[in-house]
């Protein structure tokens, strides 16, 4: 095999606490303290070695990255190593002095995520009374500063339908981008498809909606558009193909192929605090296992798609096929694609409460199944 | 494409020297457009104070080319950016 490409993106969980308790988190459901986090050292180290070894783009998430309260000092180092970098946030523990503080800092983008576009839809979702409020009055700091902005609306079935007032409030706020994401089912949003799983009408009511507004607002507005792949018939490339663009880096310094990796029990995965970033990219067990298409099955080894998808996602087979190397349930080539589609439907026509994300170090909340 | 607009690259769009692959990228909101000489050379002419034609004419001298080819060449790139909101145009 030749060598890989050296990747263009790394993603940053500064850290897993966050105000919020989303019922789709993507954080793994054992999620880091506080204790065990990545010194403001370690990942300005890491940074450095982020962008010797190729990377372009650093995305500072979590949790909630403004629950670092050295989140200015952080993106100085990213900056300072020549990183472009964007914040992803739900926009709590943010005021605007803290945003002048990351605007001279030398913050480049921020992602605003919605949880709805509503208040009682939004803290609903959240779990975070008074959320809504919050995020508009940072909305207007961000505009005010003039921070490059794109609104990150995550939807699923009790909200789809406020998808067009999304699109609204993305132009108000004078974003340039919205990122239209459907629900993925990996982490918490996996104890959550009862309540959250969208009916196959939504989906392509969604897709029909963002086909007209991509029309209408051209060179106005930019949609990025993840459907609700359960509906799907062929998988989503996820990461870009495993290995191959981008890496994530959780809060405690183990770095990660994809955010829901861990849920892959056979694969070992090493951590910053005691190899060289370049070393695990490129000779890590956990990133060689599904790099490129050596690993494939049928009926991705003989698929002419096998490049476009590189088989879906890895995580997505273990949770539904218990074999990461078999093709994603969502292609149309899956054995298992009919019963997919027939277990989506009953999620959709289920009814559940929401399953709340806990906090780290709380307990588990026991599935709702 | 009007020649009289002005091209600006707008906060958060940048031109980076990407000393790891030893090619010139634009860097925008989780994007990373990777430019080959010409688009390249187009970029480095916006300066947000002159216009389209103003580049082209600039571009038409450097590179001995005939204008109507390079201003072809700039209009179709130029108003792909602006289609992705990497680059705002004004009057």
């Amino acid at each position: 095999m030749t060598k890989p490409k050296p990747p263009i993106a790394m993603l940053a969980e500064l850290t897993h606490r966050c105000p919020l308790s989303c019922p789709y988190c993507s954080n793994p459901l054992e999620l880091t303290r506080q204790e065990a986090e990545l010194s403001t050292d370690d990942w300005s180290r890491v940074f450095r070695e982020a962008a010797d070894l190729g990377v372009l783009q650093l995305h500072l998430s979590g949790g909630e990255p403004a629950a670092r309260r050295d989140l200015e000092d952080l993106v100085r180092a990213a900056c300072d190593a020549g990183l472009y970098t964007n914040l992803i946030t739900s926009g709590i523990g943010l005021t605007e002095r803290r945003l002048r503080a990351l605007d001279e800092a030398g913050l480049d983008h921020i992602q605003l995520s919605l949880q709805g576009t509503t208040p009682e839809m939004a803290d609903e979702i959240g779990g975070y009374r008074g959320g809504f409020a919050r995020k508009l009055q940072v909305a207007e700091w961000i505009g005010r500063i003039g921070f490059p902005l794109t609104l990150n609306a995550v939807l699923h079935r009790r909200n789809l339908h406020q998808l067009p007032r999304a699109l609204e409030m993305a132009l108000e706020m004078g974003a340039r981008r919205i990122e239209v994401a459907t629900v993925q089912f990996h982490g918490w949003a996996l104890k959550n498809r009862d309540a959250l799983m969208p009916t196959k009408a939504q989906a392509e009511e969604a897709t029909r909606l963002v086909a007209e507004a991509r029309t209408r607002l051209k060179g106005q507005l930019v949609i990025d558009y993840v459907p609700a792949d359960y509906h799907s018939d062929y998988p989503k490339r996820c990461m870009g193909g495993w290995g191959s663009t981008g890496l994530n880096v959780a809060p405690d310094g183990t770095v990660l192929p994809c955010h829901a990796a861990q849920t892959i029990p056979h694969l070992r995965f090493d951590s910053v605090r005691e190899l060289p970033l370049a070393e695990i990219w490129y000779e890590g067990a956990a990133f060689d296992a599904y790099r490129g298409t050596e690993w494939m099955q049928e009926p991705c080894a003989s698929c002419e798609r096998k490049t476009v998808d590189f088989g879906g996602c890895r995580c997505q087979a273990m949770a539904l096929a218990h074999d990461p190397a078999a093709t994603d349930p969502v292609c149309i080539k899956s054995p298992r694609h009919v019963d997919l589609q027939a277990r989506a439907a009953a999620h959709a026509a289920a009814a559940a409460p929401l399953s709340y994300r806990s906090a780290p170090g709380k307990p588990v909340p026991t599935p709702a199944e | 494409m009007d020649p009289a607009a002005i091209p600006t690259l707008p906060r958060g769009v940048r031109l980076h020297r990407d000393r790891v692959r030893e090619q010139w990228v634009l860097l925008a909101p989780e994007r990373a457009v990777t430019l080959d000489p010409i688009a390249h050379a187009i970029l480095s002419e916006v300066d947000g104070t002159r216009s389209l034609a103003e580049i082209t004419e600039a571009l038409a001298a450097r590179y001995a080319a005939p204008p109507e080819q390079i201003a072809a060449d700039a209009a179709g790139f130029l108003q792909a950016l602006h289609a992705r909101r990497f680059l705002d145009l004004s009057a």
